[in-house]
């Protein structure tokens, strides 16, 4: 398990390296970000300044040293257009993000799984059918086109919830989240439905497609011929079976609601740390694409983390530490 | 190349057996006669739209923002109205499905190419070589494609070719994945020992037995990746990163669309956006059903 | 006392209550835009700026036309060519009680230049001027040779406290620990990308705001900016998109303000390579660069349909422009109209230049820096198609286009050819477009920093070194319309249209729309 942990840790070292160095060369072919900085009104000599104070003069490789040099003690360099350390700005958007795509895995599930099982359970109903028509939309429909669709309907035309921005905050069990105020709930459901939506479809279709081929197999029929209720076998039986690969996907897909918030942040104005990824790349902050980039795979590689961990106590079958094969 | 070739060989004719099993569902008709429709009316554009959008001598800014149904300045009639720029929409729209889909396919293609190359390559290695590869693939899908896509095409720059190039980049490991599976289970199989015993070559041994029975799940996967690619390359355009705005693919004319939603010219965005929307449900629900018919597991 | 304190109080607030409705005390406004601090000197930007005139005030105000208005000095006037004498308002003090002093401005003096890590400082305002305390109300600034816009430059450095501001680091601004300005607000919050929040400075030397509390909020998604304002999250947004100002106006329960800003789109031309990268014969070989000639210039500009352009690519809300900035600024010139569209002039044009067969170019531009600015691009490609000059259109994001046509070229020199760009006067006057992008490029002087055609014309170029250091005013304007009546003469630049910046309020609050493209709450008034 420790040799497992480890191993993991290392993998995510050499990657975090390579990442790096390959943003960091490619941003800078990319264009300069000096332009992106000074006032339109800087004659040469301020121009010059910037250039020298931000270190931009140096060659490429002398500027990666002294950023590798920094990330070693834990300084990912200051983002170029706030001037403060890019990772004290990345952790300070993060809980948006966390909390946002957080809700809508929540919803994922919560919504996901019944309708999937009801597909699965009862495949020849119509509404089964509706359920599976509606699951292919959801994952066909481009998120940032679906996320102005709610803003119209839900905000505009109806007026029931706000159209931007992130509500309220409060603290509860020491954590800041807007989901605890009322203000802060109504912010927050229209992106995170608009994050779900992909989410949700591919949760119904896992589900329906784990139930389906569960309900087909030996043990169910021979709970089914002991004469168990039907709520028995579906809440035991079958849920086990399903939880595994919804619990992978699901690990798995969280890593992805995080990049997906860049659209869904966009669109709704959310202070999150998308949106905060998005605009660096657009005026070429280096320092905080680098440090994003970091930051999220050090994510990924806890959550695969926390997967493998959670299937190998849902499924004895799988141990720890086999690789490969 | 030979019917050895064929997915399934034995049978007489596996492949009409394998239609008319398809053909048994009319959503599957429907969409597969919609994909159909949209890929040929893609392919003709140039021949049957009044306007080439990418000429600007035939587009006129006066032209701009008619609504469905009005008549242009050259005397033909936008149906579907026309954008900010007067691009006629109608025609715009085939245009930019061209676009659209032959960045999906193109990319898929690639993709798929290397992809099976790499996971047969993997399969067939076998031991360190396949770890490293195998974890390669898995460190790759663990990462969320959009995210990998919007830094490659940041870094790469806008561009129909630097965004395959980074749609490949997402994808490959989608195949390699599927490829090296199936490769693996038919690897173990005694027909496959048996030919190597026959002395067989390598080379003919993958192409001619390993690779055929890999076609059914690479077909599934290829089909909705596809889509997948699409629905991508409309995100990194509407995000400003993708295809440049002066000839637009579909994500871009809903980009471009966008802003004038709340104005009430709907149908700058509305129309793209269907457009869209169809081809997409249509590969996926085409896609959906080659899975429930070539996985012989769920389907029976 | 305290008792008599509180019935004063209990006075004043019915008066308050009495005559305006309590729902309208708070205001959120959407803003298109985000300061990257609220450090005063951190970054020269205009949303930097913006924010930093809600809390802090410069020894010289702008009003809405950026014509100069007294602010924490009362009066200015020069005493020789080379020193300017300023008399400092008495009775100011700082948010944290500390009274305003010629000691603050000395050391904001110091500091704004200063701040480390600034992408962008404001030493291009302070060089070449050093501040000396005469007494506690009095300074004077000296240049090193004569300067008429001091005044100016003044007007763009917010003054922050000896005592809180001036050893304080950014971090200290945006945690709000250095935060004392002399402004009409105080800021009470600061959330990077969320809110900024602020309440009124009940001791402001000024008129004091009407909101008790405003909060700032960056909605850069200019539809969902739109969406904000409809649904009622927001009271007021800028940058109101072209777009949908038709519709809005149509509804009664919006207002909407429009005015006029100093930004001028123009376009640069290849004024100085023989070969020109994006221009090419229409068979594709090389040709000498056509756009060296005065005459061919004339003829794009004849070509351009700017009336098409103001009212189908920007919706009508726009100026077409015959100048570097729109009538009413200093230094503009009366002589000067819009040329006009006339297409059969200029194919006539292009004959008499000897390529009447038309040829081949690109033109560059940004897609997300001015308003439509892609769409003009293909406009202007449309109608130059039209007279023969094939032009191909390339637009990109501003963080490659910029550096890419300042310095993307060959010996770091502009790479493209024909490009869109845009030009806000920060000073509010004629000497600041025709400085960076008339005059000759001259990087040890810090002449033609934009100047990315490289037109260069010793002529004009001496008339604007002479302008700006001509202290008489009467003298100078004449002077910098002179130089822009050349340059318009020299079709140096083809300037296109001025912009037009729109606010949208809920009704029943208006604002007086300012050429800076500034939004000050302060000055947001309810009815």
């Amino acid at each position: 398990m420790t040799v497992f942990v480890i191993r993991r840790l290392l993998q995510a070292a050499i990657v975090v390296l390579l990442m790096s160095m390959i943003v960091f060369f490619g941003v800078n072919v990319v264009g300069d970000p000096v332009d992106m900085l000074v006032s339109p009104e800087a004659d040469q000599a301020e121009i010059a300044r910037v250039i020298r104070d931000f270190g931009l003069d140096r060659p490429m490789h002398e500027q990666y040293w002294y950023f590798l040099k920094g990330a070693a003690s834990g300084d990912l360099g200051n983002s170029f257009i706030f001037g403060q350390p890019a990772l004290k700005l990345i952790l300070h958007h993060m809980p948006a993000t966390l909390e946002l795509a957080f809700t809508a895995l929540l919803m994922a599930i919560l919504i996901g799984i019944p309708l999937g099982l009801y597909a699965g359970l009862y495949p020849d109903r119509g509404s089964s059918k509706a359920i599976m028509a509606g699951s292919i939309f959801g994952f066909s429909l481009p998120t940032f086109w679906v996320g102005l669709m709610l803003i119209m309907i839900f905000a505009v035309w109806l007026g029931w919830l706000p159209a931007t921005g992130r509500g309220e905050t409060a603290t509860f069990l020491g954590i800041e989240a807007s989901l605890f105020t009322r203000d802060g709930l109504s912010h927050l459901i229209l992106p995170a439905l608009n994050l779900a939506l992909l989410k949700i479809s591919l949760v119904i279709r896992l589900t329906r497609a784990g139930a389906r081929e569960a309900i087909s197999q030996d043990y169910i029929k021979f709970a089914r011929a002991k004469g168990l209720g039907t709520g028995r076998i579906v809440g035991v039986h079958l849920m086990k079976n399903i939880m595994i690969p919804v619990v992978t996907v699901l690990g798995l897909e969280f890593g992805s609601l995080i990049a997906f918030s860049v659209v869904t942040e966009t669109i709704f104005a959310w202070p999150g740390m998308g949106k905060l990824l998005i605009e660096a790349i657009l005026q070429l902050d280096r320092p905080i694409v680098v440090a994003y980039l970091m930051i999220i795979v050090l994510l990924f590689v806890v959550i695969n983390l926390v997967v493998d961990i959670l299937y190998s106590l849902l499924d004895p079958r799988v141990r720890l530490g086999e690789q490969g094969a | 190349m030979t019917d050895g070739t064929l997915p399934i060989p034995k049978a007489q004719s596996p492949f009409r057996r394998f239609a008319s099993e398809f053909f048994e569902s009319w959503i599957a008709r429907v969409a597969l006669f919609t994909l159909l429709a949209i890929i040929v009316l893609a392919l003709a554009a140039p021949w049957i739209t009044p306007q080439d959008p990418y000429d600007l001598a035939q587009v006129d800014v006066l032209d701009g923002r008619l609504s469905p149904g009005s008549e242009a300045f050259a005397g033909y009639t936008m149906w579907l109205g026309s954008d900010g720029a007067g691009r006629d929409l109608y025609s715009a729209i085939l245009y930019g499905l061209r676009i659209s889909l032959a960045v999906g396919v193109a990319s898929g293609v690639i993709a798929l190419i290397i992809g099976s190359l790499i996971g047969l390559f993997a399969a067939y290695a076998g031991g360190r070589i396949e770890t490293i590869i195998m974890r390669l693939v898995d460190l790759q899908l663990s990462f969320p494609a959009a995210l990998t896509a919007l830094i490659l095409v940041a870094i790469l720059g806008k561009g129909i070719d630097k965004i395959i190039i980074a749609l490949v980049l997402v994808q490959w490991a989608y195949y390699a994945r599927t490829v090296r599976g199936s490769a693996l289970v038919e690897r173990r199989k005694e027909y496959i020992e048996a030919a190597t015993c026959l002395g067989l070559s390598h080379g003919r041994i993958v192409m001619r037995h390993i690779m055929p029975n890999c076609l059914a799940p690479l077909i599934v996967v290829g089909t909705v990746q596809t889509a997948h690619a699409i629905a991508l390359e409309a995100t990194l355009s509407f995000l400003g990163v993708g295809l440049p705005q002066t000839e637009p693919s579909l994500g871009v004319l809903i980009a471009n669309g966008y802003e004038y939603m709340l104005s009430g010219r709907y149908w700058i965005s509305v129309f793209p956006g269907l457009a869209l929307l169809l081809t997409i449900v249509s590969i996926n629900l085409v896609g959906d059903r080659l899975r429930d018919v070539l996985n012989p597991r769920l389907s029976k | 006392m305290t008792l008599r304190r509180t019935a004063t109080a209990a006075v004043a607030l019915a008066a308050l209550m009495a005559a305006a409705p309590a729902w309208a005390e708070k205001l959120t406004i959407g803003l298109s835009s985000e300061a990257t601090a609220v450090d005063p000197h951190f970054h020269n930007l205009t949303p930097n700026n913006m924010i930093a005139a809600h809390v802090y005030d410069a020894l010289i105000g702008q009003d809405e036309k950026q014509r100069l208005i007294p602010g924490l000095a009362t009066a200015w006037k020069p005493i020789d060519d080379t020193t300017w004498e300023f008399t400092l308002r008495k009775g100011v003090t700082f948010h944290d009680g500390t009274p305003f002093t010629a000691d603050d401005v000395v050391c904001t003096w110091e500091r704004a230049p200063n701040v480390p890590n600034s992408p962008s400082s404001f030493g291009t305002y302070t060089k070449g001027k050093t501040v000396e305390k005469i007494d506690d109300y009095t300074i004077h600034v000296k240049t090193d040779k004569p300067y008429p816009l001091v005044p100016n430059d003044i007007s763009t450095i917010y003054m922050v406290s000896s005592e809180s501001g001036c050893g304080a680091s950014t971090e200290e601004f945006n945690d709000l620990s250095a935060a004392h300005g002399t402004g009409p607000f105080i800021m009470t919050a600061y959330e990077p990308g969320s809110v900024i929040s602020l309440k009124r400075n009940d001791k402001y030397w000024g008129d004091k705001p009407q909101w008790d509390e405003v909060d700032l909020k960056p909605i850069k998604s200019a539809p969902s900016r739109v969406a904000a304002l409809l649904a009622g999250d927001v009271d007021m947004i800028d940058g109101v998109p072209t777009t949908d100002i038709e519709t809005l106006k149509k509804r009664d329960d919006l207002t909407l303000s429009q005015g006029s800003s100093n930004r001028v789109i123009y376009l640069h031309m290849d004024q100085f390579r023989e070969n020109s990268p994006h221009v090419t014969a229409k068979d594709g070989g090389e040709i000498k660069n056509p756009l060296l000639d005065q005459r061919v210039r004339l003829a794009i500009s004849k070509a351009i349909n700017r009336n098409a352009i103001v009212d189908r690519v920007m919706e009508g809300v726009a100026i077409p422009a015959g100048q570097l900035l729109p009538d009413g600024f200093f230094g503009v010139s009366d002589n000067l109209d819009v040329v006009e569209y006339d297409p059969k002039g200029a194919k006539a044009l292009l004959e008499e230049a000897g390529v009447g067969d038309g040829f081949k170019m690109t033109i560059h531009g940004p897609n997300d820096r001015y308003i439509n600015d892609a769409k003009i691009a293909e406009a202007i490609g449309q109608m130059l198609t039209r007279i023969g000059i094939e032009t191909a259109v390339e637009t990109m994001p501003r963080s490659v286009y910029f550096k890419r046509a300042s310095r993307g070229g060959e010996g770091d020199l502009p790479e493209f050819s024909f490009i869109l760009v845009g030009w806000g006067a920060g000073s509010g006057e004629a000497s600041s477009p025709l400085k960076s992008l008339i005059h000759s490029y001259d990087k040890d002087r810090g002449f033609g920093a934009s100047n990315r055609g490289r037109h260069s014309d010793p002529e004009i170029d001496t008339l604007i070194e002479d302008a700006l250091a001509t202290v008489d005013d009467a003298k100078r304007q004449d002077m910098l319309a002179k130089a822009t009546e050349m340059a318009m003469e020299n079709v140096g630049i083809i300037p296109l249209h001025y912009q037009v910046n729109t606010w949208a309020a809920k009704k029943g609050i208006t604002y007086a729309a300012r050429t800076d493209e500034h939004t000050r709450a302060a000055k947001v008034v309810k009815e």
